[in-house]
């Protein structure tokens, strides 16, 4: 740097963010409702998470039929009537599902929280599944199906799961049209009496409330919703690495990377210290990965690693996408990093960094009333404590570096990680095969 | 259910001061989270790149992560990041910002990063060759390799404009690119990024008197320096139905996206507001005409969107810019199906106007839209920043719900008359392979 440096300012004393108060019932019928005051703009934020892990092998098709068509009509109202309705208080509700739960996440004016949580009793009690709604969403949603089948980014995911987790709901969520096709209205129906049920739900208000107002809305809205508790699905098999996984996409200009392999839960003793190792080396962009292969190398634009949780198993993943070109080089150069961290400890500095990168992260995430509401609801389903806001940060601040070389070899070890690659076969394959044994597949 | 809404009205401390060197100062306090958020906008988008150099302002944002003055190639986004923080930027037609948000201990160090780069970037052959490389990788992730990638952001406006500043391809050809040279960036952040020519906002927990002396502090000693007149991008709109089709080798289904012309949202405000309440009339929700028929009621579309503007929010733009309507539909329903649907339904509004309540429930909704972006510190003073560089107004982003919530059913039905056919541009996209 030049004489016309200057000293970087040092950092002021911290002010830490304030921990949310939670008012907290659970109903008689078993739904626990959490509500916390959140001021700033007069809008209310919620979130109703259902458990929703299906075995049977029908459970995807149907479960995405069911979420695109939750809001397509109660006894009462129509679906252009409910949609209105929520209109004219200034709130939307959405539905979406996942392996393990189903999520009806909602947001309103202030003053329309009492009709919002009428509505939302309205779906979760009388949803209709009018047979018209469920054959045209069924179209639609084979046509979906086709553009997400498109998209490598989808491709390369699939592929990833169904390595991971083969033969477990984990390991798809991509099903096929035919199966999509063969859903019916009634065995819908039959899917959302059986799992829509307040037992083991959670349902959170984060806004401008009244909290223990709001509470007695929700069970005056609530109380009416019955039914008998599900059962949680039994956990995968842990992933393992092995044989590099090489799917045909002809004539596309990039290789998209996935490898993936376990992880540990937030519950978990060593979580704190995999989330730094995880940050030090692709979790942010002033990661490792970052500063090699696209700050130094110009392979690639966002490459990442992060960790995902599902209710019965965690992860770690790593997504790259690089040109065709530099597929073998950037396998390299990932293998390379990964190494080096799983067998060598990071520096004091990076180390810092991370633990001051994810304690900012905290508080950023819960400095809005979304954003607290989707961490407060993702916490207490993981059996978590509204505590955790404040003990993770200090975990953080607790580990070693010795810490972060440990869980470095037990997740980021490149032997135990599976390995994906989606990409042009006959532009790529030989460099690939030069670096593992290859298993190829013909893109669906 | 009340028959009328009324939305809340917020109100901000927003303070606003300029720097003898040009700069213009936004300040937000609000101590509610320890975050602060800081944003620096420059006056120079993609419609200001001079031809044979497509791309070349989104490059230069990449280059100004490169290192500066005081701070070699990624020191930036370590200090900030090892702070707590996060970073970004982004380019878009009128305009290219910077933003951080981070704990509000690193305010002052945040503030230095900014000032440092304002004051002077460095842009080497190695550095420029490699963000090169990157922006290429940026390009083929979100469009060359990606399904509908691009559209119709790209390839819309050569349709709807005729002049380059409207009509080119903002994230460049790969030729433009490859021929960029550090003279270039030399003579663009020359141009381009004097103070005068720039926006500094910072909002959230911080005191301004406090603040306002260490943005003297840091950034006081950048040299004034001439800014660039900005030139009018006005161009007349089409006065027939302008049409075309693009391939997409990558999708599997169809789309097409109709393009119309807007009144100026900077000169004609009044006039612009009833075409933003207009496009959620058209398709926000289950209840919204065109989702209601074209998905629900005929099967004719899987997804249909309606925005004013290409990429940014109808606030962070100025003339020329559109109102898209864009759908998603099966290879077995043509397009011409779809659009006419589209035409029955615009015709329809402005024939027998609006439903009783209609234009209420529309306005409820975007105006909560509006409070959950206002909640979020960075969102606000993006927003804050972007209104005081196009408007000298920073405290409309308060003002903006009840605005909306003031346009009248006339005023939407009278903008619905103006989506006719031979005043828009169509454009289809046609799958070149299901892979």
């Amino acid at each position: 740097v030049t004489s016309l440096a200057r000293p970087v300012p040092g950092l002021t004393k911290p002010r830490r963010p304030k921990q949310p108060v939670l008012a907290e019932r659970t109903l008689a019928n078993g739904l626990r409702v959490v509500a916390v005051r959140r001021g700033g703009v007069p809008m209310v934020h919620l979130r109703l998470r259902v458990p929703f892990a299906g075995r049977r092998s029908d459970h995807l098709p149907k479960r995405l039929v069911l979420d695109a068509t939750m809001t397509s009509g109660t006894s009462t109202h129509s679906r252009s009537e409910l949609a209105v309705a929520l209109q004219e208080v200034g709130a939307a509700l959405s539905v979406s599902t996942d392996t393990d739960r189903l999520l009806v996440r909602g947001e309103s004016l202030k003053s329309g929280l009492p009709r919002v949580l009428e509505l939302l009793a309205e779906l979760v009690t009388d949803a209709q599944y009018p047979k018209a709604a469920v054959v045209g969403e069924i179209t639609r949603l084979q046509t979906q199906l086709q553009q997400r089948l498109s998209q490598p980014g989808e491709v390369a995911a699939e592929a990833l799961r169904r390595r991971l987790y083969p033969g477990h709901p984990y390991g798809r969520d991509l099903p096929d049209p035919k199966e999509i096709a063969d859903v019916t209205a009634g065995g819908v129906r039959k899917l959302h009496r059986r799992w829509v049920v307040p037992p083991g739900s959670l349902l959170v208000l984060v806004g401008d409330i009244t909290p223990a107002r709001a509470l007695d809305q929700v069970e005056k809205a609530l109380a009416g919703w019955s039914g008998e508790a599900t059962k949680p699905a039994p956990a995968p098999d842990l992933p393992v690495g092995g044989d590099l996984t090489l799917v045909d996409r002809p004539g596309a200009v990039q290789s998209n990377l996935r490898l993936g392999g376990p992880g540990l839960s937030r519950s978990d003793d060593g979580y704190a210290a995999l989330s730094l190792a995880n940050v030090a080396f692709g979790g942010y962009f002033a990661s490792r990965l970052t500063q090699n292969i696209r700050e130094d190398k110009g392979y690639t634009y966002s490459p990442r690693s992060g960790l995902v949780h599902a209710a019965t198993a965690s992860g770690l993943v790593l997504e790259v996408d690089v040109a065709t070109e530099v597929t073998g080089p950037a396998l390299v150069e990932i293998a390379y990093e990964l190494g080096r961290i799983a067998t060598a400890p990071i520096t004091e500095k990076e180390l810092e960094s991370a633990v001051n990168y994810l304690t900012g992260l905290l508080a950023l995430q819960t400095a809005t009333q979304a954003g607290l509401a989707g961490v407060l609801e993702t916490l207490l389903a993981d059996g978590l404590d509204v505590s955790w806001l404040r003990e993770h940060p200090a975990a953080l601040a607790r580990a070693t570096v010795d810490d972060v070389l440990q869980q470095s070899r037990r997740f980021l070890a490149p032997a135990g990680l599976a390995t994906i690659v989606v990409g042009d076969a006959s532009r790529v394959g030989d460099a690939v095969a030069a670096l593992s044994p290859v298993v190829t597949r013909v893109s669906s | 259910v009340p028959a009328t809404l009324n939305v809340p009205a917020m109100s901000y401390d927003v303070r606003r001061h300029r720097l003898a060197n040009g700069l213009r100062i936004i300040l937000a306090p609000d101590r509610s989270s320890p975050v602060v958020a800081v944003a620096v906008y420059y006056d120079v988008g993609w419609r200001s790149e001079p031809e044979g150099r497509t791309g070349f302002a989104h490059l230069f944002e990449h280059l100004m992560f490169q290192g500066s003055a005081s701070l070699e190639k990624m020191e930036h986004v370590h200090y900030v990041m090892s702070s707590g923080g996060t970073l970004n930027g982004s380019t878009r037609l009128d305009y290219t910002n910077y933003y951080e948000v981070l704990p509000s201990n690193a305010l002052e160090r945040g503030l230095f990063l900014e000032a440092d780069r304002m004051r002077s970037p460095r842009v080497t052959a190695d550095t420029l060759a490699n963000q090169i490389a990157v922006v290429k990788e940026e390009i083929k992730v979100n469009v060359l390799n990606q399904p509908y990638g691009g559209f119709p952001w790209l390839s819309l406006p050569p349709l709807l404009f005729e002049t380059f500043p409207n009509s080119h391809n903002g994230y460049g050809g790969f030729e433009d690119l490859d021929s960029a040279t550090v003279e270039d960036a030399t003579e663009f952040f020359k141009r381009y990024y004097a103070p005068g020519n720039a926006v500094l906002a910072v909002g959230g927990d911080m005191d301004p008197d406090e603040t306002l002396a260490l943005i003297e502090k840091h950034f006081g000693d950048i040299p004034r320096r001439d800014t660039p007149p900005r030139p009018s991008f006005a161009e007349p709109g089409p006065t027939r139905e302008r049409r075309d089709e693009v391939i997409d080798a990558n999708a599997p289904t169809p789309a097409v996206a109709l393009g119309w012309r807007v009144p100026d949202p900077i000169g004609d405000l009044a006039d612009y507001l009833p075409f933003i309440v207009l496009a959620d009339v058209l398709v926000r929700g289950d209840a919204s005409r065109l989702q209601q028929r074209l998905v629900h009621d005929e099967h004719l579309v899987t997804d249909i969107s309606a925005a004013v503007g290409l990429l940014e929010d109808a606030f962070d733009v100025r003339d020329p810019t559109i109102l898209i309507v864009t759908a998603f539909h099966g290879s077995e329903i043509t397009s011409d199906v779809v659009v006419a649907a589209i035409d029955e339904e615009i015709a329809r509004l402005h024939e027998k106007g609006l439903d009783a309540g209609e234009l209420s429930r529309i306005q409820a909704r975007i105006a909560a839209t509006m409070l959950t972006r206002l909640d979020f510190v960075l969102g606000r003073t993006l927003a804050m920043a972007s209104l005081e560089q196009q408007r000298q107004d920073p405290g409309l982003v308060a003002k903006l719900p009840a605005m909306i919530g003031a346009v009248t059913a006339d005023q939407v039905v009278a903008a619905a008359a103006t989506l006719r056919p031979d005043r828009r541009a169509r454009l289809d996209l046609v799958p070149g392979g299901a892979r």
